[in-house]
């Protein structure tokens, strides 16, 4: 089986797997990976999004590789409880969220927005996430909790 | 003199032991177990909210315990907005008995009266700085006997946590990708399976070629029982490999005639029915009708559209089972397991975990069984099973279809003088545990069938189903309401958040605003006249003074308002729509005002009524499943589009805050309400009333035809 590298979540990552899976099966079979989520399997919805090179794309729907050699970030490598992203704060902050099953895609495609436009407009935040679905209809709240992380980075 | 006996709450005289609900430990912990479940409705957080009130425990120390038929009180349903009345009731009166049980050891123990001791975190206290605490006397306080009915909750005032917006226990966990979904867990040796389901609707698998399957990689088994099919793989891949080679093995027969969709209407009004009279009321002074106002109106089948297939995991220990699901009743389900294995119930366990909101019965349950099917395959694995987003859009149970006709005779002023609303629907309700015979997908596939389930009503003292919210809340002086429940079910149908609410208040409402407008009377002021209930008129004028009602004109933006109180028993709930429409319809902006009672986390109110609130939206824009005469064809979210982030209109929600009244939910207050405030602000932005839902740029130009 060959081998694929990339950077995952910033660490060196080797896969032995068929380069033409999917990097979202790649990340939650073997590596273990669950917070991109499963919900179309034809990038339709936005769950499993993950970072590639700073942006947003669909990884269900991306061959593994396709990413040799990159920067994949998923929503673990945001930041965790300890030193959480200014976003994962914001949406606590906010409570932006029912369920919170399509919420790793979203904050993904947040972060990725963040790094292109540090101050964006709603219309722009909703732009960015449109590719996101989110059934519950916390997307009110979603744009409110990007704004919020927006201006937590800018004040430093 | 009888003196009335008290009573306990509902779910608490179902489940009296108070262990089943309340367990002390050592450390400094108390697990509470509830019987509901969450579904992101925030459910968890809020019952967590009023046990450490009522036991006076910081919320920190509450740790929730998820439903399991193995210890659990056994709660039924999470549905129908009825957890804070149900479980939230019982919790609060088995937390205030425990209480006062702990106080009298704490009493015997430091020799102080009850009266004079406190309790502040746990720690219990009295004169003379003697102390114990729920932990010191944990293994000294059996819980192990019934509840009593004559204990009396805390006093609204001394209540710290209800009426607050704690933030909730389960988001730091979703924020943080920290596993907690089904579909996230794994356990020891999983196995992944996937089960062969036909596109039409209702073939019979006649062949089965299976090679293609057992040459995959990692392929473990196939589980063949009748039409059911399925393989189990080491890894997820793998089954989807051998899902796809099966399907080109598969031959299938048969099958069933779908409806023509072109005109849902006539087909829900040609079929056999069962009818019943849900509420008649007459006048005792008939006045005279001058004329008849006659209006249909209908909805599509609507896709419950999880984010998440649904996903369950089984595992098999000789004749005995275990299920993790995120079924909203793990009793329910374990019973109707019992029904298709033909064992007893204590054969099965059944345990919930957390899965992505469901608004209704879909395929939870169908999957829990898909996955015990196919674990037998697994010598003792546990075995996982996913849904496709395809099969949840096509082999998930539906919101029901609705035809609803109304009548509505005015005299010689335009005033209502008889109202009569007819409802043609299948059953809104075919929830698993509730009859003799199974409710799951797979029952109705295996070999020696059962046959489906053909979806009934609950009746009006639960709400009612396809006639949930028909009868008028408003002072007419006369009506007839009638429901005619199909018999056939060619679309499976099953519990969609409102049941019927939904199709009726949009019926009632739209019916309104055009009688309204026709007397030239403000749609506000007329609904207001008509009220007397003091609840439903505060909730109309609060909405009505916070969109500022009524804007002034502006070419192309509409206004309307809906009203409802879920249920007629529920929660309390007026929506102000503002729209932009010209070729479609652009909702800017949804403004609501609601009464729940008392609300225990606001924050949590506010949430579930934006929620509800913007997916109403989404059902009266967008969604209509599609189907043609052998198959549903809308099984993709290009093919079932719902509201995307830049369609989300902004919401503004007013919450009247009534803590002296017991509390009621809020998940499916808004869905009826927003749905006529958008149908009778098209009107008044475009001067064309839209009968059939969803309204979409073909429904208007139908519309516009018809008024022309």
């Amino acid at each position: 089986m060959p081998s694929t590298r990339f950077r995952l979540n910033g660490v060196e990552t080797s896969i032995d797997a068929d380069p033409d899976r999917s990097l979202l099966d790649v990340l939650r079979g073997p590596l273990g990976v669950t917070g991109p989520h499963f919900g179309c399997g034809a990038g339709e919805c936005g769950a499993c999004n993950v970072m590639i090179d700073g942006r947003a794309v669909s990884s269900c729907d991306t061959p593994l590789w396709s990413v040799a050699d990159k920067d994949v970030t998923t929503v673990e490598g945001l930041g965790d409880a300890e030193r959480p992203h200014p976003l994962q704060r914001a949406f606590i902050a906010e409570q932006a969220l029912q369920c919170g099953y399509c919420v790793p895609g979203i904050l993904i495609s947040a972060a990725a927005l963040l790094k292109q436009n540090p101050s964006p407009s709603s219309a722009e935040v909703k732009q960015a996430l449109d590719r996101n679905l989110c059934r519950c209809g916390s997307q009110t709240r979603m744009v409110r909790a990007v704004l919020r992380a927006a201006s937590e980075m800018a004040a430093g | 003199m009888n003196v009335p006996q008290p009573k306990l709450p509902v779910s608490l005289a179902a489940n009296p032991r108070l262990s089943s609900w309340l367990k002390f430990s050592a450390d400094g912990q108390v697990s509470v177990s509830p019987g509901k479940v969450e579904i992101g409705q925030g459910i968890v957080t809020a019952l967590a909210q009023i046990a450490a009130d009522e036991l006076d425990v910081d919320i920190a120390r509450v740790r929730m315990v998820r439903a399991s038929t193995t210890a659990s009180p056994n709660e039924g349903v999470t549905s129908g907005s009825l957890s804070i009345q149900q479980s939230g009731r019982a919790l609060r009166h088995a937390c205030a008995e425990v209480r006062q049980l702990f106080l009298a050891a704490a009493s015997e123990r430091l020799g102080v009266e009850t009266g004079a001791l406190a309790v502040d975190d746990g720690t219990i206290s009295g004169p003379g700085n003697v102390r114990t605490s729920y932990w010191e006397l944990a293994d000294e306080v059996s819980l192990d006997r019934d509840a009593s009915p004559d204990v009396t909750p805390k006093p609204i005032p001394q209540r710290a946590l209800a009426g607050n917006s704690v933030q909730r226990l389960d988001i730091p966990d979703k924020v943080f990708a920290r596993p907690r979904f089904i579909h996230d867990a794994a356990l020891p040796g999983m196995l992944h399976g996937r089960v062969l389901r036909p596109e039409l609707s209702g073939a019979t698998l006649s062949g089965l070629s299976e090679g293609g399957a057992r040459a995959v990689a990692g392929f473990v088994a196939i589980a063949r029982d009748g039409s059911f099919a399925g393989v189990v793989c080491e890894t997820e891949n793998a089954a989807e490999m051998a899902l796809k080679a099966l399907r080109k093995g598969a031959t299938w027969s048969g099958g069933e005639t779908l409806p023509d969709e072109s005109d849902m209407a006539a087909f829900l009004k040609s079929r056999p029915v069962e009818s019943t009279i849900i509420d008649k009321r007459q006048a005792p002074s008939p006045t005279a009708k001058s004329r008849t106002v006659k209006r249909q109106y209908t909805r599509p089948y609507i896709a419950h559209a999880s984010i998440a297939p649904s996903c369950a995991i089984a595992q098999w220990d000789a004749d005995k089972v275990r299920v993790w699901t995120h079924s909203q009743g793990v009793y329910l389900l374990r019973a109707d397991l019992a029904l298709v294995l033909r064992l007893p119930v204590e054969n099965i366990t059944v345990e919930h975990m957390e899965g992505a909101g469901c608004y209704g019965h879909n395929a939870a349950d169908d999957v829990a069984l898909d996955a015990v099917l196919l674990a037998r395959a697994a010598e003792g694995r546990p075995v996982r099973v996913q849904w496709s987003r395809e099969g949840e859009m096509s082999h998930a149970p539906f919101g029901a279809a609705m035809a609803i006709e109304i009548e509505a005779d005015l005299d010689a002023n335009n005033e209502i003088v008889d109202w009569r609303h007819t409802i043609w629907s299948n059953g809104h309700a075919a929830r698993p545990g509730r009859a003799a015979k199974p409710a799951l997908l797979a029952a109705t596939e295996i070999s020696n069938p059962f046959p489906r389930t053909i979806s009934t009503n609950p009746p009006q003292a639960n709400g009612g189903g396809g006639d949930r919210n028909s009868v008028p809340l408003y002072d007419f002086p006369s009506w007839t309401i009638e429901s005619h429940r199909l018999l056939t079910m060619p679309v499976r149908t099953s519990a969609l958040r409102t049941l019927g609410g939904q199709g009726n208040v949009f019926a009632i409402e739209s019916l309104l605003d055009e009688i309204a407008a026709e007397r030239g009377e403000d749609p506000v002021a007329f609904r207001l006249r008509h009220l007397k209930d003091e609840r439903a008129k505060d909730v109309i004028r609060t909405v009505a003074r916070r969109a500022n009602w009524k804007p002034a004109k502006r070419p192309g933006i509409g206004y309307g308002i809906g009203f409802g109180r879920y249920k007629n028993t529920g929660a309390y709930c007026a929506a102000i729509a503002e729209i932009e429409g010209e070729e479609g319809i652009r909702v800017r902006k949804l403004t609501l005002a609601v009464d729940v009672g008392e609300a225990i986390n606001p924050d949590g109110v506010i949430n579930q009524i934006e929620g509800g609130a913007i997916q109403a939206t989404s059902w009266v824009l967008k969604e209509r499943v599609r189907f043609d005469r052998q198959r549903i064809t809308s099984t993709s979210w290009s093919e079932y589009p719902i509201l995307r982030f830049s369609e989300v209109p902004d919401v503004e929600v007013e919450l009247i805050q009534r803590p002296e009244i017991d509390p009621v939910g809020a998940g499916e207050a808004a869905h009826g309400p927003v749905t006529a405030a958008i149908a009778n602000a098209t009107f008044d932005a475009l001067g064309v009333r839209v009968r059939n839902l969803p309204i979409t740029r073909d429904t208007l130009i139908a519309a516009m035809d018809l008024g022309s």
